[in-house]
């Protein structure tokens, strides 16, 4: 058993509108999940009933192998996109009170919040009013309080929003470090540099479907077109330009080395390799640029969307 | 996982301390208790004012009959022109001019009689007048067909039936009135602790979902848990703040009552009047004596239950649905529409517990509402100290039950969809729809 949560088949319809449809994903243990996908689309459905705060209309939830029960919500860790915490009370009193009822006992909080306080160097906010603090301040505590029960999921949904480049950073490396230490974690996000840094599997959900899952480098080689970017020096660059616009499917380049005399993206057909333009290439000029062009995941996004 | 018990702390705690909720704790019975002080220092002020009337009587058969006391002097007048004792007494700054015209027959006197004033005198100052009239007025009649007074004074006679019930417990009216006392303020206590902690509770669930910390929470525990929890705490403050209410507003009460010397209790508030002229007969010991026996005649260990069971099951009943109300908007302003439908059906209560209880505690209207699940609480906490027979009560409160347990599960519904609805303000077709999800 690999996967630490598996969801079967499941859907949810509010009324007349189907929020999910038979959508399954299987999210292996020890690794960072991308769950990504429009606005509206149905992540946020997703993710509330896998934290039993939404029973689903059909289909299963799976931890560890067995279906969900009350008992698992201290096995997981929740940081919802829309989040806050009660404005009038203190931080140190009221994460207490939080991660009590994620089923910690008071000393084991405190003993934990303090570990946490100290490395995020909030320490003197203990006796601080929620109201007293910024905004990026309290997304500190959140997720504090969201990783102190030390949940075996962690779920974070725009984990990153409302926090300065030096925290997002600072936060990332916590998701990673906890992630070595053995967590698995569903990363919901719009931002894709960050899937990109971060995942290791993506799903994407548009209109209640799920339309795209797998590995990100499995994925990304779905998408790749067979695309190189080349760079070449020659005597004579118009000649050169031509013989090639001949030969492949050309698109203009933009990336940035030493000399400009060609920049293109060169588009092979399915049957041609790499090897077969270096050699055609070689014969007609100086090769200072040869890379293939990977899709981002932001291109991945948007061409799943549109395609949609 | 039974976070209740967490839950309750929490909420308790957060209402206790918070710093509104502490002014009004104690700034509350004091305002209240300065109220009556100056009340009741003002109605002094009005009894204390003297003033003198005088009286023109041209019969020479009622003067006499109207002694000074301590706040009114009368003065007569004799043998002046009625314009010219208009003139005097404008002319001394009475209040007041008490005018007998002459006439042949005593039985037509009666339409002769006056009164001149600057302003015109309270209703008290004109009925103790014709009282005295009517009193010596009749006397002269009496004496006019030979009817000797000292023989009527004698045969006077006074009645006091004295009530008993089949079963042989005694009562009497001033039994009624204390019933009624008791009665109505178990009643209004009900419907003062609804509307004040119901908002309070209604107010706290608006507040998880403008923080947005909902979401947070309900990770951790069902909604149902949090509603319950939350309705529990607010509660349990509220019965703390009610009771530091009647302990300081006691003492206070007292204290003010010494330090300015007015006795609080003599007011003549309505309900004071109307026991007074049901005293009317009897004298002040006997009073006292009809007091503790009417205490204790009231089904005192039948009105205790009651009380607890009616207002536990009437505040939940009520205070789910405020919390039901929070759940489903986003703001106190969008609460309006939904207000309604809950304080009509507690205002009739009161209405009916008022009007139709006092006039017939047993009679069709009074039972019916006291069966009603939403107006029963307060209706049958009116009607017990009158004695309900048990089976009523018990029937009463099963139908309270079903009722509560079904508004806390629809309450639930709601509330378990419309903490994390945003936005916008839902109809109420919205919220039927919402049972379904």
């Amino acid at each position: 058993m690999n996967n630490l949560l598996v969801a079967n088949s499941v859907s949810k319809s509010f009324g007349d509108f189907k929020a999910l449809n038979n959508v399954s994903i299987e999210v292996e243990k020890g690794s960072i999940f991308g769950l990504l996908g429009p606005n509206g689309a149905g992540k946020t459905t997703l993710i509330r009933i896998v934290n039993q705060i939404t029973m689903p209309d059909s289909g299963e939830i799976l931890l560890d192998g067995s279906p969900l029960k009350p008992h698992n919500i201290r096995d997981i860790g929740y940081l919802p996109e829309e989040r806050g915490l009660y404005k009038t009370m203190k931080v140190g009193e009221q994460a207490i009170y939080l991660a009590q009822l994620k089923g910690l006992s008071k000393q084991e909080a405190k003993d934990r919040l303090k570990y946490w306080f100290d490395k995020l160097e909030i320490g003197d906010w203990w006796n601080k009013k929620i109201q007293e603090l910024s905004k990026g301040q309290a997304q500190k505590i959140q997720f504090i309080v969201t990783v102190l029960h030390r949940p075996k999921l962690l779920i974070f949904d725009e984990p990153f929003s409302g926090f300065d480049p030096i925290n997002a950073t600072l936060i990332k490396d916590e998701i990673l470090q906890l992630r070595d230490e053995g967590a698995t974690v569903i990363f919901s996000t719009h931002r894709m540099e960050s899937v990109e840094e971060l995942c290791d599997h993506i799903a994407l959900i548009h209109k209640s479907n799920k339309v795209l899952d797998g590995k990100l480098t499995d994925v990304k080689r779905q998408f790749k077109t067979n695309t190189f970017e080349v760079g070449l020096q020659s005597e004579t660059p118009e000649v050169v330009t031509q013989l090639i616009k001949e030969q492949f499917e050309v698109f203009p380049a933009t990336f940035k080395n030493l000399s400009d005399d060609i920049k293109m993206n060169i588009k092979l057909p399915a049957n041609t390799s790499p090897n077969d333009l270096l050699s055609f290439l070689t014969s007609k000029a100086e090769i200072h640029h040869f890379v293939e062009v990977i899709p981002s995941a932001n291109d991945i996004f948007i061409q799943t969307v549109k395609n949609n | 996982m039974n976070h209740l018990p967490l839950i309750i702390k929490r909420e308790y705690l957060n209402k206790v301390r918070n710093k509104s909720f502490i002014v009004m704790t104690f700034l509350s019975p004091m305002i209240m208790i300065a109220l009556i002080a100056v009340v009741a220092y003002l109605s002094q002020m009005n009894n204390d004012t003297k003033r003198t009337i005088s009286i023109l009587d041209e019969t020479g058969l009622v003067g006499d009959s109207f002694e000074s006391s301590e706040y009114t002097t009368y003065t007569i007048i004799n043998n002046m022109p009625i314009e010219g004792a208009k003139e005097l007494v404008k002319a001394k700054n009475d209040f007041g001019l008490l005018y007998i015209k002459k006439s042949s027959d005593t039985l037509k006197l009666v339409e002769t009689i006056n009164f001149y004033s600057d302003e015109s005198p309270s209703l008290s100052i004109i009925s103790g007048m014709e009282r005295k009239i009517e009193k010596r007025l009749s006397d002269v009649k009496l004496q006019n067909e030979g009817v000797d007074i000292a023989q009527i004074l004698a045969a006077k006679t006074r009645v006091n039936i004295a009530q008993e019930t089949f079963e042989g417990e005694k009562t009497s009216k001033v039994d009624s009135y204390l019933k009624l006392a008791f009665g109505g303020a178990a009643g209004y206590l009900l419907f003062m602790f609804i509307i004040i902690y119901g908002n309070m509770i209604m107010r706290s669930v608006i507040e998880e979902k403008t923080s947005r910390i909902i979401e947070i929470i309900i990770s951790s525990v069902k909604p149902i848990q949090l509603m319950m929890g939350k309705i529990i705490g607010t509660s349990l403050a509220g019965v703390t703040q009610f009771i530091i209410w009647i302990i300081l507003g006691g003492v206070l009460l007292y204290v003010v009552s010494a330090i300015f010397g007015i006795d609080v209790m003599q007011m003549q508030t309505p309900q004071k009047v109307l026991i007074n002229q049901a005293m009317a007969n009897s004298d002040a010991q006997n009073m006292a004596q009809e007091l503790i026996t009417g205490f204790l005649n009231l089904p005192i260990l039948n009105l205790c239950v009651a009380f607890l069971f009616f207002f536990i099951g009437g505040y939940l009943l009520y205070s789910s649905l405020y919390a039901a109300i929070g759940a489903a908007v986003d703001n106190e302003t969008d609460t309006q529409q939904f207000m309604m439908p809950i304080i009509m059906p507690l205002v009739l209560a009161v209405y009916v517990g008022v009007f139709t209880v006092i006039e017939d505690p047993h009679g069709t209207v009074s039972t019916v509402f006291s069966f009603i699940p939403f107006t029963s609480p307060v209706v049958m906490l009116m009607r017990i100290p009158f004695g309900v027979p048990i089976w009523q009560q018990l029937l009463s409160f099963a139908l309270l039950v079903c009722t509560f347990v079904f508004t806390v599960w629809f309450a639930a519904k709601i509330y378990r969809v419309g903490i994390l609805m945003y936005g916008k303000k839902p109809t109420y077709k919205e919220l039927f729809k919402w049972l379904k999800y």
